[in-house]
């Protein structure tokens, strides 16, 4: 198990390379001079060449590609356009809202998934089972960006319950954790009922049954546990799409995260800070896959093998 | 399988269907040009002649609807295809011919598969700029890769039984056997995938419009009219509410569709146990 989790960890390590490589070709696409699509079509002589210095796009691309490595290793991602303050330190102000938005949605997830898969297993074809497919099928397809206005117009305009945007008070995190927790609470509802049927011919729900245990209590009690363990896998894995979830959710509920960072970062051409919120948010994925990786091996040891 | 013992084919089928034509048809079932404005009645309610009411421009909001299913559609459509051809080609080719091709094409894909697709998808159209063109493009560019390792582990599998074995030892050529043996048995399970797929890529044109980044203005998007839309919520809900049920009338057609094919193509996902 020690020689797959360490063969795991160094495999991440070619594919941080590649996210990073791909990161740095990112100017290197935009179409024309990238330093004049920057400044815009105003901008002087003078400023174009001081920028293309500045950003070093005046020197041989292999150059700029070793000389953007060796900062990165240092945590040097340049100086934001827009702001003015190194890039790492604007990431590093927004990194947390991000982190505790995702961490919020996947507990909710988690939460409404656990009672509603059970539910679901308990009797196939019943009417709570019929009621979560249904709901989960609705679920999946409902867009996200559909789902945060139509929450704000009910909770916070009509009903005016839950503030509308930004972090201000704790209550704020709700609706967009919500947002951004339902696709993934129906995905893992599925799971769970799934896996819950799997173990339902077995021996030891038999025993526990034959020993006077309710179906619920011997559901609840026994299979959960062994149930549990691919969706914890699955919770994990998709830890990784939440964060690019967040983009959108951010976006709509003002929420002062990487997601939101990015989209202006975007719309003010500020493409260090571009780069350096993409950079961080694949890098989080891969760190949360390997994460997830080794989380399956630690719940179910057979994994390593196969 | 019958309609009625699963209705979820009908159903999908039919939403699908029924948004497909509504975008074919559009020049003339729309009541109005989708872009002409009217200043003076701007956000006015939904009366008999604009039965969804006008926008902040004053455009008819019901024409824009279903001008709208033709862009989201028909990018659904292209994506998929050109995604779905491509990624086909590279993985079956990939596993069949092995060694160091297939070592290159697993590299690209274990690297792209690292990277969140939309976040690639938004950070080439932050860069190429936002056009439709350059969407399909980034669409495209993610998309591939779930069609090539499908193929990949498909072909694998294929080239241990016993007809393929067979067809090689009577001299088959290996395109031959790629066109005749091993494309047809990929169609199911590629079909599963298009399906599922095709609400995915609606979903993300949907949003990559609503983050500005997709189909620019005034082209009848429902990710950027649900976009303005959500900047109206509190003068005139209707246009946030209209787009983004058309968005998610296409996204469960489509994903509909894609599970019952997949249930029908997989009869193992049929049998379930029950608990004592």
């Amino acid at each position: 198990m020690i020689g797959f989790l360490l063969r795991r960890t160094l495999l991440a390590v070619p594919l941080l390379l590649g996210v990073a490589t791909i990161v740095f070709s990112l100017i290197h696409l935009i179409p024309g001079d990238p330093v004049e699509v920057m400044l815009g079509a105003g901008a002087g002589a003078a400023d174009v060449s001081g920028l293309r210095h500045r950003l070093g796009l005046d020197r041989p691309l292999l150059l700029q590609y070793a000389d953007f490595m060796v900062r990165l290793l240092r945590g040097d991602l340049g100086i934001s356009l827009r702001y003015q303050d190194p890039v790492g330190a604007l990431l590093a102000e927004r990194y947390p809202a991000t982190l505790l938005l995702a961490s919020c949605s996947m507990i909710l997830a988690l939460l409404l998934a656990i009672p509603a898969g059970v539910a679901a297993a308990l009797r196939p074809g019943g009417l709570a089972d019929r009621l979560t497919s249904v709901a989960s099928a609705m679920a999946l397809s409902l867009p996200s960006f559909w789902l945060g206005p139509l929450l704000i117009l009910v909770f916070a305009i009509r009903l005016d319950l839950l503030p509308v945007s930004g972090m201000d008070s704790p209550a704020a995190v709700l609706l967009p954790a919500f947002t951004l927790a339902l696709s993934l609470a129906a995905l893992l509802t599925r799971l769970l009922r799934a896996s819950l049927l799997e173990e339902s011919g077995a021996n030891y729900l038999r025993a526990a049954r034959s020993r006077g245990l309710s179906r619920v209590g011997a559901v609840v009690r026994h299979a959960l546990r062994n149930a549990l363990a691919p969706v914890l896998t699955v919770a994990a894995l998709q830890l990784g799409s939440l964060l690019t979830g967040a983009i959108l959710t951010e976006t709509i509920f003002a929420w002062p995260g990487l997601g939101r960072l990015l989209i202006q970062a975007i719309a003010h051409r500020d493409y260090p800070l571009v780069q350096g919120c993409v950079l961080l948010i694949a890098a989080t994925y891969v760190a949360v896959n390997l994460a997830a990786d080794l989380l399956h091996v630690l719940l179910d040891p057979r994994a390593a093998a196969r | 399988m019958s309609l009625r013992r699963r209705p979820a084919l009908g159903i999908g089928a039919a939403l699908l269907l029924g948004l497909a034509l509504a975008g074919v048809a559009a020049p003339w079932i729309a009541p109005y040009p989708p872009e002409q404005q009217d200043l003076e009645n701007r956000l006015t309610d939904p009366d008999s002649a604009h039965p969804f009411g006008r926008d902040d421009l004053g455009r008819d909001l019901l024409s824009r609807a279903i001008w709208g299913a033709r862009i989201s559609l028909l990018t659904g459509a292209v994506v998929v295809l050109i995604s779905g051809l491509a990624g086909v080609l590279i993985g079956s080719l990939a596993g069949l011919a092995g060694g160091a091709l297939d070592a290159c094409v697993v590299g690209v894909m274990d690297l792209l598969l690292s990277f969140p697709g939309v976040l690639l998808a938004i950070a080439l159209v932050a860069v190429l700029g936002s056009h439709l063109a350059n969407l399909i493009l980034a669409l495209c560019l993610i998309g591939w890769v779930g069609y090539a390792r499908l193929a990949r582990t498909l072909v694998l599998g294929l080239k241990g039984r016993p007809f393929f074995e067979a067809a090689l030892s009577a001299g088959s050529r290996p395109g031959r056997l790629l066109v005749t043996h091993l494309l047809p048995n990929l169609l199911g399970p590629v079909l599963v995938q298009a399906s599922l797929g095709l609400g995915a890529v609606i979903l993300a044109e949907a949003g990559l419009s609503f983050l500005g980044l997709g189909v620019p203005p005034p082209a009848p998007s429902w990710g950027s009219m649900l976009r303005a839309g959500s900047q109206n919520l509190l003068d005139a809900p209707r246009l946030a509410i209209v787009p983004g049920a058309a968005i998610f009338l296409a996204v469960l057609g489509a994903n509909l569709v894609g599970e019952a094919l997949a249930e029908r193509l997989d009869p193992a996902r049929r049998a379930e146990g029950a608990f004592l």
